[in-house]
């Protein structure tokens, strides 16, 4: 099918498109048009107005300042797959990214269309709950920042007004010096995830863990970061014991279930890919530590 | 009334004018406003390839951008491949090792492999198939998609100076 009748704005600059967000009703942005582009054709979504972020190239930018990430919103994901300074500072992203859409689609697609629309199988969704993200809103009212733990409601809802839109996030750099694992299952390679999960370890001096997260997507609404589990890796050995200690809990953690799977099959994944993503990230820890 | 822009677009080389309606995605300009056929449009949502052109020298579905996106920018179809009816190394290298059967997803399968065989001259067979997930093929078994990429690729380093 074809989209429904829209006005189509294509603002500037960023107070041009947060002016023209707070003015027009029923008023979408449109970000790389991965996700919104489909569901426009297939008329699941209709707005009035549409404004189009692609030529705001103010939020576009990959920097390190002070300590942290900065990855605007409307950076391709291309830009970041690319990036020397993501693989340098913060190799998670490229390890999520291997797994989002395909070239054609991260060609175009963007980090913050992605995290807006908040698909929760998403991987950039996963990465920015286990990187505890800071996501930065704007509307004409002003900024204001919002954890990621605030910022993922439910389903494909975030916590932005209908007048804010997200300009970009901040990441903390301390993860450069965790092991990393992004792992998950789809059915196909490209496809969202049934389950993923990704897992950041650091070490201490007698190479037990010393601060683990993990998050975990596809089971709910939003990614789940299981703090119990967190909790008690800290100060555990190095060990598969300590791994399959983990898993077992995950498997228990709440999943839902929809036509295609259930939620004792997503509960398996669960646990399964709890274990290999610690393993893998057991792994590169212990690379850093020995580096 | 209708949102209606008018823009102007490098197509293949050529600069192309038309006023449309801004709700109108790249592959149907392409196909209804400049008559370029070889685009092919399979699922309208971007998962099937069909309608992979180069933007600006990158992969795109056009399915999923509109064609007022495209206004002073570089579109790359499955016509500027061959050059006087003669079909180029790549194109000879899928009627070579059975790339095509139907053709419906070739064009796709060209312009995703045109973008990829420039940034990576030497791919692997597993690069191969990985950049290729994202172009549907249900008549090949892809085996002869696989093969061609890779004589292409051959035979363009050969062809390198």
């Amino acid at each position: 099918m074809k989209p429904a009748p829209f006005i189509y704005h294509d603002p500037q600059n960023l107070s041009e498109a947060v002016n023209l967000l707070a003015t027009n009703e029923n008023a979408r942005v449109l970000a790389g048009g991965q996700s919104l582009m489909p569901m426009m054709n297939f008329r699941y979504v209709m707005p009035d107005h549409l404004i189009d972020l692609n030529k705001v190239s103010e939020l576009s930018y990959i920097r390190v300042e002070g300590g942290t990430l900065k990855i605007g919103a409307m950076t391709r994901q291309r830009d970041i797959e690319f990036s020397s300074e993501i693989g340098k500072h913060c190799p998670l992203l490229h390890a999520a990214l291997a797994h989002v859409g395909h070239r054609q689609t991260r060609n175009r697609g963007t980090l913050g269309g992605s995290l807006c629309h908040q698909d929760p199988s998403a991987e950039l969704v996963n990465a920015a709950a286990l990187l505890g993200a800071t996501m930065h809103a704007v509307s004409r009212r002003g900024t204001r920042d919002i954890p990621f733990a605030d910022f993922a409601l439910a389903y494909m809802t975030t916590a932005l007004e209908s007048d804010e839109l997200l300009s970009g996030i901040t990441l903390t750099l301390s993860i450069k010096s965790m092991g990393y694992a992004f792992v998950e299952f789809a059915r196909r390679h490209g496809d969202f995830a049934i389950v993923a999960c990704s897992a950041l370890l650091s070490l201490d001096a007698q190479g037990s863990i010393a601060d683990a997260s993990i998050a975990l997507s596809g089971l709910n609404h939003a990614p789940t970061r299981p703090a119990a589990i967190e909790q008690a890796l800290r100060g555990q050995p190095l060990e598969a014991a300590t791994f399959k200690a983990a898993a077992a809990e995950a498997e228990k953690l709440d999943a839902g279930a929809d036509a295609y799977v259930t939620s004792a099959y997503r509960q398996h994944l669960a646990r399964v890919l709890t274990y290999r993503a610690l393993e893998q990230a057991a792994a590169r820890a212990k690379e850093i530590q020995h580096g | 009334m209708a949102d209606t822009r008018k823009i102007a677009v490098n197509v293949n080389g050529t600069m192309r004018s038309a006023t449309i309606e801004t709700r109108m995605t790249l592959v149907d300009f392409l196909r209804h406003e400049l008559k370029l056929t070889g685009t092919h449009v399979g699922c309208e949502h971007g998962v099937c390839g069909a309608c992979t052109v180069l933007v600006n020298g990158n992969s795109a579905r056009a399915c999923l951008m509109l064609a007022v996106q495209c206004d002073g920018q570089e579109v790359a179809t499955v016509e500027s491949l061959a050059t006087d009816k003669k079909l180029n190394v790549l194109q000879q290298a899928f009627q070579d090792n059975h790339g095509l059967q139907c053709g419906f997803c070739t064009p796709g399968m060209l312009m995703t492999l045109t973008e990829f065989l420039r940034d990576h001259p030497e791919p692997g067979e597993a690069q191969v198939r990985d950049v290729l997930s994202g172009n549907l093929c249900r008549c090949t078994g892809y085996q002869g998609i696989i093969d061609a990429a890779l004589d292409a690729a051959k035979k363009m380093r050969e062809a390198a100076p």
